[in-house]
């Protein structure tokens, strides 16, 4: 049976991605056109995503593929993320002189391998779609590619990334052995679960996820990719595979893994405490801003997954609500940075910030705003997106884990507040450039506002998210 | 549902701050001064207001608010009994002050100045008028954002160092009182204080509870051995910022060791006050004697700041009318008092640019009113009667009396030490012979340090002769703590046996 208006998204983006690269090949100069056109593309998309959400759990194509509640979720702020993330980065990359056609379209494809990834419920599909996502991800890190920072990252993602995907392939090939299926639900029936070749294959495959979300001790290559690719890539990657990549994590570990939990907890436990306090500490000595905000995204994605780790209910809808967070956090630290130009150069350093109040009030009270929110401090968005992680934790009396997660969260508050202070307390020097595009304003002020009114009605996420996404 | 009286309360200063931080930079700064002025006085006759209208006799909490917040778990609630609202009234009278005193104090970026301020004003009234954990966590953290600030862009030469050491050591601190809420939480199903209140917490975990909420409130207080952030923070801080934090953040731990300590955790304040009247004596006696020790003025202020704490808490924990009563009272006459000890060095300190006491001496013969409010606080610091800062120290010496004669007896030494390093200090700034010749060049105060001042003064005065309109307000308030205390205690010894 064929249930094609389930995924009506996906081939609606297949067929636009196919459609734009046709125009850019046959019409000369056209990538401005392409990069508006990939735009709108992703506001229908959107709203197609939007559509699907009252459809309870659907298998589709041999029950390899699932639509639900979740997954239309993560799917839409993929999508809204992504919009953003083109609209905020359009000036940098015009001035990059990194404005091509390809562009937009490895943009999309990515974003169809994650749409996938998301959707999976088949070991095949799942990894289609995540090599998908991450071809296009290699080549956009080395987009600029007379930039030898960008080439090397591009390279470094490239290779670290194929190793992670053969231990991810490695792994799927040990469930499938023992367990003799590649769908998600077969596994999950399977009464050999409990043998060793499906906990290691169970193991290699968090490997591989862990090393797409960068948690520790997999996070090697994200100083450096963040570092080295354009900032708009840098963006992306700092936002969006992480969605995919969590949802991952949830579909594997409550779908085919969810009676293993003995045995996946201890694991992600340990992953977490270790990016928890890895992505505090190593972030202190950091003297670029990008190369600040992976160690940083480390720490981050440490608590998702502490979330996670408490195996309920409300760790789930917790993790959801703090990634969700995340993105709209990282949206506005990376708009903050694309205002910081000065003569078509874009500065990335820490000292750069220096007095920035004297020259710019308005973003330093953006940076201020989303850093502090970083530091989870209340009443920011930060605060309540750590406060549900905490709850889920300590509700399954997870005491070690919640002690260490908000103790590193005051280590990691100095380093963001070193930059407030840099921002605020240090001697201005030369101002930047204030002429910025609409897209890139706007973001800005919709990121912060919704970071600081957030408090108003902290529960309006969480009970949308409670509500949709029952496991 | 009537007028939410405290939620103006806490909302007008940010709707101020709002106006300020986005109005035209052009209009310059009158403007944004007399708008904050404006609120700052609005807020202070609101407080004023609150006070006449609220019931002394009633058992509970008064105007009290609620509205969901978190769906199912936590909902927004404010209310304020008798503890709570001297200290609203003292937030906002500090505050009133501080903004009316800016002008001389703040030489550049009046503009976010002011922002901090009310911003902060804020967060302090909110911490006194939450009546749930979750509420009261938020405030009691958000302050640490505007105090920062403060501290890091107009303090001394030390303030990065000094505003680092404030944020983190009160974040430390705090972070475990995170998570003794949500452990609350899960033990009970809820983090309304009232509801814990009739509730009560299981026994066993009670003593771990306590001690993670004494961990942030020690630290606030600030309690020797974690006090070393305060005097930095009070040497580097600007004279304002100095203000607010030793006459309102302080309280916030204050406040919360009666409201939360002793409310909620009856048989582990009990089992822990030992601990906590040993660490009080250590800070009245050993920084009383540091305090003897100090070169800086406001050093030296911050470190008796420190020994004053000191009775405050061990006044809570006597566990008695006269000694809770005279806690709230000394919180209150500390504040007045330490803020005008501030004020007074910063009078001088704008004149001359420095805070060594070797460089002043003799300041009588050239600034007299100075000298004569300058005495007035010394004594009221040093706890002569006729000052509020006797009746408070009287009350809490009273009440340890009745607990305990050894305790009592070796914090009346401090008493001695204050009156000590408070006189030595006065001897040494206002008398003497002048011995730097800048100290002919000072100017006695202008309009606005007198208004300021002098209100202070009388204020201090006024409640040392005639303590009862304080009292009164707390009496209830404290009388049904207590009871509540003993009743709960009598329930988990006979639960024991």
């Amino acid at each position: 049976m064929m249930n094609l208006d389930l995924i009506i998204p996906e081939i609606f983006l297949s067929l636009s991605i196919m459609f734009l690269l046709m125009v850019g090949v046959f019409k000369k100069n056209s990538e401005r056109l392409v990069y508006n056109l990939s735009i709108v593309a992703l506001i229908i998309l959107f709203s197609l995503v939007i559509n699907l959400f009252s459809i309870n759990e659907k298998l589709v194509f041999n029950e390899s593929y699932k639509i639900s509640n979740l997954s239309s979720f993560m799917k839409s702020i993929t999508i809204i993320s992504a919009i953003f993330v083109m609209f905020s980065s359009s000036e940098y990359i015009k001035s990059l002189n990194i404005l091509k056609i390809e562009y937009p379209i490895l943009i999309l494809s990515s974003i169809l391998g994650m749409m996938i990834m998301i959707s999976s419920n088949d070991l095949i599909v799942f990894y289609l779609g995540l090599e998908l996502q991450s071809l296009a991800l290699y080549v956009l890190a080395s987009f600029n590619r007379d930039n030898v920072l960008s080439s090397e990252s591009g390279l470094k993602y490239f290779v670290l990334s194929a190793l992670s995907s053969g231990l991810l392939l490695y792994g799927c090939s040990l469930i499938y052995g023992f367990s003799g299926s590649t769908n998600f639900i077969y596994i999950a029936n399977s009464s050999t679960l409990i043998e060793y070749g499906v906990i290691f294959g169970l193991v290699f495959i968090i490997v591989g996820l862990a090393f797409k979300i960068s948690a520790v001790p997999f996070h090697m290559w994200a100083p450096d990719v963040y570092q080295g690719s354009p900032t708009s890539v840098t963006l992306f990657f700092a936002a969006l595979p992480k969605v995919a990549a969590l949802t991952a994590f949830i579909n594997f570990l409550y779908t085919p893994f969810v009676n293993l939990i003995d045995q996946w907890q201890t694991i992600l436990v340990f992953i977490s405490i270790a990016s928890m306090l890895f992505g505090a500490i190593a972030a202190i000595g950091q003297s670029n801003l990008k190369r600040l905000i992976a160690y940083s995204s480390i720490g981050h994605m440490g608590y998702a997954l502490a979330g996670l780790a408490s195996g309920t209910n409300q760790g789930i809808q917790s993790s959801i609500t703090y990634i969700s967070i995340y993105l709209v956090m990282t949206l506005c630290f990376f708009s903050c940075l694309f205002m910081l130009r000065k003569k078509n150069v874009f500065y990335e350093k820490i000292e750069d910030l220096s007095g920035l109040s004297i020259n710019h009030p308005i973003l330093s009270i953006s940076l201020l705003v989303v850093l502090f929110s970083l530091a989870g401090i209340p009443p920011l968005a930060g605060f309540f997106a750590k406060f549900y992680i905490f709850m889920a934790v300590i509700e399954q009396s997870m005491y070690f884990l919640a002690i260490v997660g908000l103790l590193s969260t005051v280590v990691a508050a100095f380093y963001y507040l070193r930059l407030i202070k840099i921002i605020y307390f240090d001697k201005p020097t030369e101002k930047f450039e204030t002429d910025h595009s609409l897209g890139l304003k706007i973001t800005l002020t919709i990121s912060t506002g919704i970071l600081i009114l957030y408090f108003i009605y902290p529960g309006l996420l969480n009970d949308f998210v409670s509500k949709i996404i029952i496991i | 549902m009537s007028f939410p009286l405290l939620s103006s309360l806490i909302i007008l200063p940010t709707i101020g701050a709002i106006f300020i931080l986005f109005g035209r930079s052009s209009s310059g700064y009158n403007a944004s001064k007399y708008i904050s002025i404006f609120v700052s006085l609005a807020n202070f006759v609101l407080s004023i207001y609150l006070w006449y209208a609220f019931d002394k006799n009633i058992v509970g909490f008064q105007f009290v608010e609620e509205k969901v917040w978190l769906t199912g778990f936590i909902n927004y609630k404010v209310g304020i009994d008798g503890i709570s609202i001297l200290f609203i009234i003292l937030t906002t009278f500090i505050t009133t002050l501080c903004i009316y005193s800016v002008n001389s104090t703040v030489k550049y970026r009046l503009k976010d100045f002011l922002v901090a301020i009310l911003f902060m004003e804020t967060m302090m009234i909110g911490v006194f008028c939450s009546l749930d954990l979750v509420i009261f966590y938020l405030f009691f953290e958000a302050g640490l954002i505007p105090m920062f600030l403060i501290i890091g862009i107009w303090g001394g030469d030390r303030r990065v160092y000094s505003a680092f050491k404030f944020f983190l050591y009160t974040l430390l601190g705090s972070v475990l009182m995170l998570v003794a809420i949500i452990t609350i939480y899960w033990m009970t199903g809820t983090t309304d204080v009232v509801e814990l209140y009739q509730l009560g917490i299981d026994l066993k975990y009670q003593n771990l509870l306590w001690l993670a909420f004494f961990s942030s409130f020690a630290v606030k207080t600030p309690m020797w051995p974690v006090h070393t952030w305060l005097p930095d923070a009070h040497v580097e801080a600007p004279t304002v910022g100095s203000v607010l934090l030793a006459a309102i953040l302080l309280k916030m731990a204050g406040y919360g060791f009666i409201r939360f300590s002793v409310g909620l955790f009856p048989a582990a304040s009990e089992f822990f006050v030992p601990l906590v009247f040993g660490l009080s004596l250590v800070a009245i006696i050993y920084t009383s004697l540091i305090a003897l020790m100090q070169e800086d003025m406001k050093k030296l202020i911050a470190y008796s700041s420190v020994a004053h704490m000191g009775f405050v808490t061990m006044g809570i924990f006597t566990m008695t009318v006269e000694g809770i009563e005279g806690s709230i009272f000394q919180m209150i006459s500390h504040g007045i008092i330490s803020a005008a000890l501030f004020l007074c060095v910063g009078v001088v300190y704008e004149r001359m640019h420095t805070r060594e006491i070797s460089k002043y001496g003799g300041i009588v013969s050239v600034m007299p009113r100075y000298a004569l409010v300058f005495m007035i606080f010394a004594l009221g610091s040093l706890g002569l009667p006729g000052t509020t800062g006797f009746v408070g120290e009287f009350l809490i010496l009273l009440g340890t009396f009745k607990v305990n004669f050894v305790v009592a007896t070796i914090a009346s030494l401090g008493v001695i030490l204050g009156a000590a390093y408070m006189l030595w200090l006065y001897r040494r700034v206002v008398f003497g012979e002048i011995t730097n010749s800048e100290v002919n060049k000072l100017i006695d105060l202008n309009r606005p340090e007198i208004i300021i001042l002098s209100s202070l003064a009388l204020t201090s005065i006024f409640f040392g002769f005639y303590p009862d309109p304080l009292l009164s307000t707390t009496s209830v308030s404290v009388e049904n703590l207590i009871d509540q205390f003993n009743a709960n205690l009598k329930i988990y010894t006979v639960n024991n046996l």
